[in-house]
C-alpha cells in the first residue's frame, strides 16, 4: 500500500431525505439572519446620523435589489422561527418518527412560505415598501 | 473545517463494464464501488449486467452472483443474509442499508452500490470500522453494577422496565446510522455517532445498570454528544427501524433535567 486507504462518497453519492435538506436550510439561513441583522445596524445608525444618511439608505432599501433581499430575508426569518420551533419540540423528546419529522418539515416550509407572502402582501398593499 | 469533497486518491472514476452473460428481458445494470489496495489506481465505478431471473430476490444475491459468475475480485462482507448480523451494510442507491433484506424490485433504474459513506476504503465495499468500534467500546456496553446480585439468581426486572429496552437492544451495529450521519462524517474524531450514542443509552435506560450517573457524566460533552444537531439521517436510514435521534434526544433531556 502506497498512500493511504481513500475515503469513500459521501455527500457526492448520498440522497437527501427532506429532514436533512431542512437541517442544512437552518443553518444557511441563521447565516443569513445573522448578515441582516448587521443591515439593521446600519439602518440605526443612518437614523441616529441624521436625514441625510437615512435617505440614502431609504433609496437603496426601496430599489428592486433591496426588496428582493428584504424579502429573501423575510424568508429566512419565517424559516428559522419555525424550525427552531420544531428543534425545541425535538428537544423535549416528541416528533422523532420518521413520518412526524417528514410531516414538521412540510410544515415549515409551508408556513414559512405562508407568512413570507402574508407580510408582503399588506406591506406592498399599503404601498410600504419600508417603515 | 469539514471537507466537502473527496481527497485526490479517492475520487471515483468510471470503471469496466461486465455485458450480461446470457441474452434476457430482465437484466439489471449494478454499478460497484471498486478499490483494490494492491493496485496504485483510483477507486472506480464498474458495471455488471445481472440476469435478475437468474438472481435472488435481495441486493445481496445480486453481489454473490456476480461475485460467482461475472468476478471473482469483488470484495464484500456478507453472513446471516437475515439482517440480523449487521455485515452487509452498505449504500445502496443513494441510502444506507443491508444488502440481505433490500429488494432488488424496490430500485427504480440502476442499482448503485457504494460502501458506507465517509470511512476509510480497505477493499471495494469493505470500509475499516475499527474507530467506530473504539468508540463503542469507550462507552463500556456492559451492566455495571455495585451492589451484589440477589444470591443464587439473576438480577430481576419488571415487564415494564424490560420494555424501556425495545428499540435499543435490537441494533445489531452495523454503522448505517453513523455513516449517514453528516455531523459522523466531519467530527467522527470526537463525536460517538448514533449507533454508539443509541448503544450508550440502551444501558443507561437499562433498570438494573448502576452506573447511570457515571455515564452521562462521560457523555456530556460538546462533542461526543452534543454534535447531534437531529439531522435525523440515522432514523431515517436504520435497517432495524430503530430511532437513533430519539434515543440521543433522551440522553440530551437527562442531562438537561440532572
Amino acid at each position: 500500500m502506497k498512500q493511504g486507504r481513500p475515503l469513500s462518497p459521501h455527500l457526492q453519492i448520498y440522497r437527501w431525505p427532506l429532514a436533512m435538506v431542512i437541517s442544512i436550510l437552518h443553518r444557511f439561513t441563521g447565516v443569513v439572519l445573522a448578515v441582516g441583522a448587521l443591515l439593521l445596524v446600519i439602518v440605526l445608525v443612518s437614523v441616529a446620523a441624521g436625514p441625510a444618511a437615512y435617505e440614502v439608505v431609504r433609496i437603496l432599501v426601496s430599489s428592486l435589489f433591496g426588496q428582493i433581499f428584504l424579502v429573501l430575508w423575510t424568508v429566512a426569518l419565517f424559516m428559522h422561527l419555525f424550525n427552531g420551533v420544531r428543534h425545541l419540540v425535538f428537544d423535549a423528546g416528541y416528533g422523532f418518527g420518521i413520518d412526524a419529522t417528514r410531516n414538521s418539515g412540510i410544515l415549515v416550509i409551508v408556513a414559512t412560505l405562508l407568512l413570507t407572502v402574508v407580510v408582503w402582501s399588506v406591506a406592498w398593499l399599503n404601498g410600504r415598501f419600508w417603515i | 473545517m469539514a471537507q466537502f469533497n473527496l481527497p485526490a486518491n479517492s475520487i471515483v472514476k468510471p470503471g469496466k463494464n461486465y455485458p450480461a452473460i446470457v441474452d434476457s428481458h430482465t437484466i439489471k445494470r449494478v454499478i460497484v464501488y471498486r478499490y483494490d489496495p494492491d493496485s496504485d489506481e483510483n477507486p472506480r465505478a464498474d458495471t455488471y449486467e445481472v440476469d435478475l431471473d437468474t438472481c435472488g430476490p435481495m441486493v445481496l444475491d445480486a453481489l454473490i452472483k456476480i461475485k460467482n459468475e461475472m468476478d471473482s475480485t469483488l470484495t464484500f462482507r456478507r453472513s446471516c443474509r437475515e439482517g440480523i448480523c449487521g455485515s452487509c451494510s452498505m449504500n445502496i442507491n443513494g441510502l444506507n442499508t443491508l444488502a440481505c433484506i433490500k429488494a432488488i424490485k424496490d430500485i427504480k433504474g440502476d442499482l448503485k452500490i457504494y460502501p458506507l459513506p465517509h470511512m476509510p476504503v480497505v477493499k471495494d465495499l469493505v470500509v475499516d470500522l475499527s474507530r467506530f468500534y473504539k468508540q463503542y467500546a469507550s462507552v463500556k456496553p456492559w451492566m455495571k453494577t455495585e451492589t451484589q446480585p440477589p444470591s443464587g439468581r439473576e438480577r430481576l426486572q419488571s415487564k415494564n422496565d424490560r420494555e424501556k429496552l425495545e428499540g435499543l437492544e435490537e441494533c445489531i451495529l452495523c454503522a448505517c446510522c453513523s455513516t449517514s450521519c453528516p455531523s459522523y462524517w466531519w467530527n467522527s474524531d470526537r463525536y460517538l455517532g448514533p449507533a454508539v450514542l443509541l448503544q450508550a443509552y440502551r444501558w443507561i435506560a437499562d433498570s438494573r445498570d448502576e452506573a447511570t450517573t457515571d455515564r452521562l457524566e462521560q457523555l456530556e460533552d460538546s462533542f461526543k454528544l452534543y454534535r447531534c444537531h437531529t439531522i435525523m439521517n440515522c432514523t431515517n436510514t436504520c435497517p432495524k427501524g430503530l430511532n437513533p435521534a430519539k434515543a440521543i434526544a433522551e440522553i440530551k433531556k437527562l442531562i438537561a433535567t440532572g
